[in-house]
């Protein structure tokens, strides 16, 4: 079998063309529908971000618009030689494979050190280079992951619960993280999350799902919207900005903590985000 | 020199052993143990057919090997029984299946014990050719597949999207498997060959710090078990299938037993 070097070929799409788009999307299995009529799209810079209570097919949605599984109804539209950056949920490594972050790295494409070191860079992981991947801890194993994902040079990245395993200060630093991303390599974003205050404040388009689209758009929107708060009673139209407190110190992307150097003024402290 | 007996019987179970140790350590990577041994106990059933219809043994017993296991994807893929479960249906069915089915060859006199633990000392010219020409087809067809099948082992949904062809990798793999069954059976028979898998490898995890390194000591132990095997049966007139299966027991407990400093690769994290 051949291995390809990642392709470095000009970008898929250009302008207004949605990098990913679905259609009346229908899922049936074994009898259960599990999508129903579900329509949306990603474009290029923007993060949309799907949400949903447990069993709301956020997961299954997902596996559709990759490809892995085909839709009952609908389509899925992708230009062709879209490049995905894909994040799995978890992923669990036996101890009884000795893996090193370098190692899984490679997995796929042969690339340089700098290469890779660049990418881990990125995420704030260089030093855990060779490290083996059982000793990382949830929020070491999502940068890594993260970190894989990127070395595709993705047109969009495709994020599956990129919080899980994650305390709430990694959490707000892996958006934050996923936000800088897209902000410098202009890809399309698409993330499933249950979390719902800082993935919401991460988001540029919220659907929330449950087998349907129950309501979409800008994330005040979405929180407002009568169908989202009775599938969240409890957080209704505080949703958004809960975590926005302050910090007279910030947490290094290893979780050292560093005082806020951004400007050179100490008389003030800076919000998290 | 390979008119000595000892010298094909040597030859013979290094190369099986060669092979079979770093397919051994995906055997243990994607917890295929029982898989494999389902495979190997099917490999009587593949002997009885070769005498019913006069084909060649190996190849017969690669057949079978690879039916049962495409048999056990499609019922595992219906999820009505648990794997554990299919697996140990078809085990003893298809090793009983093989012991009934020599029954029926007539006027054959099959040595099944030869078949079940082995008979590595009964190794013939021919059989040689036959174990170094599946041992060469099985590490090409392993090298060439090694990157694909560490991806899917690592992650088989991310490996997808990232363009590893899933299921032939995986047919590959199994076909693999079958092929190392079909020449480890003369060596330590259908009833022990997963243990020339599994045991090296397991050995070599205490010592590798990445994948190949822990595949290639996987061979190396299994060579060494094979070697130390043939001595022991030699020197205490032991039946010499099990006596390897011993000898690759013995480098698991002492390699267990051994402090290295290698193993902070499993522990050791300070959190």
């Amino acid at each position: 079998m051949k291995i390809e070097n990642p392709p470095t070929d000009s970008r898929a799409t250009h302008g207004d063309v949605p990098l990913l788009e679905a259609v009346g999307l229908g899922l049936e299995l074994g009898g259960r529908t599990l999508l129903h009529e579900v329509s949306l799209s990603v474009r290029r810079g923007q993060v949309v971000v799907v949400i949903g209570p447990n069993g709301a097919g956020k997961t299954s949605l997902l596996r559709v618009m990759l490809g892995l599984w085909q839709p009952t109804h609908g389509a899925v539209h992708r230009p062709p030689g879209l490049r995905i950056g894909y994040m799995p949920q978890r992923i669990q490594v036996d101890p009884i494979l000795p893996l090193s972050v370098r190692r899984f790295m490679t997995l796929r494409y042969r690339l340089p050190k700098h290469v890779l070191l660049d990418r881990l860079h990125e995420v704030g992981i260089p030093h855990l280079l060779d490290a083996p991947l059982q000793n990382l801890s949830g929020g070491e194993m999502q940068r890594a992951l993260l970190a894989r994902a990127l070395l595709a040079d993705p047109d969009l990245l495709v994020l599956d619960e990129p919080d899980q395993g994650v305390d709430v200060g990694g959490q707000a630093e892996v958006f934050e993280l996923i936000d800088r991303l897209r902000t410098r390599t202009g890809c399309g974003v698409l993330m499933v999350s249950h979390e719902l205050h800082l993935v919401m404040a991460a988001a540029d388009t919220v659907v929330c799902l449950n087998q349907h689209v129950c309501c979409t758009g800008r994330p005040e929107e979405v929180s407002r919207h009568p169908e989202y708060q009775r599938l969240f009673p409890e957080t209704g139209l505080a949703a958004i900005g809960i975590y926005t407190h302050r910090h007279n110190h910030v947490h290094g992307l290893a979780g050292d903590v560093r005082p806020v150097d951004a400007c050179k003024d100490p008389g003030h402290s800076h919000d998290a985000r | 020199m390979l008119d000595d007996f000892l010298t094909r019987a040597v030859l013979a179970g290094v190369m099986v052993a060669v092979v079979a140790g770093p397919l051994g350590a995906f055997m243990v990577w994607r917890r295929m143990a029982y898989f494999g041994d389902t495979l190997a106990h099917s490999g009587l059933l593949g002997v009885a057919l070769g005498f019913l219809l006069g084909l060649n043994l190996n190849l017969m017993v690669t057949v079978v090997c690879v039916l049962v296991a495409v048999i056990l994807v499609l019922l595992q893929r219906r999820q009505e029984l648990a794997s554990d479960t299919l697996l140990g249906i078809l085990a003893h069915s298809t090793l009983s299946l093989g012991l009934v089915a020599v029954a029926f060859v007539e006027g054959l006199r099959v040595d099944l014990m030869a078949y079940l633990f082995g008979d590595i000392l009964a190794v013939t010219r021919s059989d040689l050719a036959a174990i170094a020409l599946g041992g060469i087809f099985a590490l090409v067809l392993l090298v060439l597949l090694w990157r694909p099948l560490l991806a899917i082992t690592v992650h088989e949904e991310l490996a997808r999207i990232e363009g590893v062809p899933v299921l032939p990798v995986r047919l590959g793999l199994m076909l693999l498997i079958a092929l190392v069954i079909a020449s480890a059976m003369q060596v330590v028979g259908v009833l022990l060959i997963t243990s020339l898998m599994i045991i090296p490898a397991a050995t070599a995890r205490r010592f590798a710090r990445t994948p190949e390194q822990m595949a290639l000591f996987a061979a190396g132990i299994g060579a060494l078990a094979v070697l130390g095997g043939i001595w022991g049966s030699f020197a205490y007139d032991t039946p010499t299938g099990p006596s390897i299966v011993v000898a690759a027991m013995l480098a698991f407990v002492v390699a267990s037993l051994l402090r290295w400093p290698l193993r902070r690769g499993i522990r050791n994290r300070s959190d």
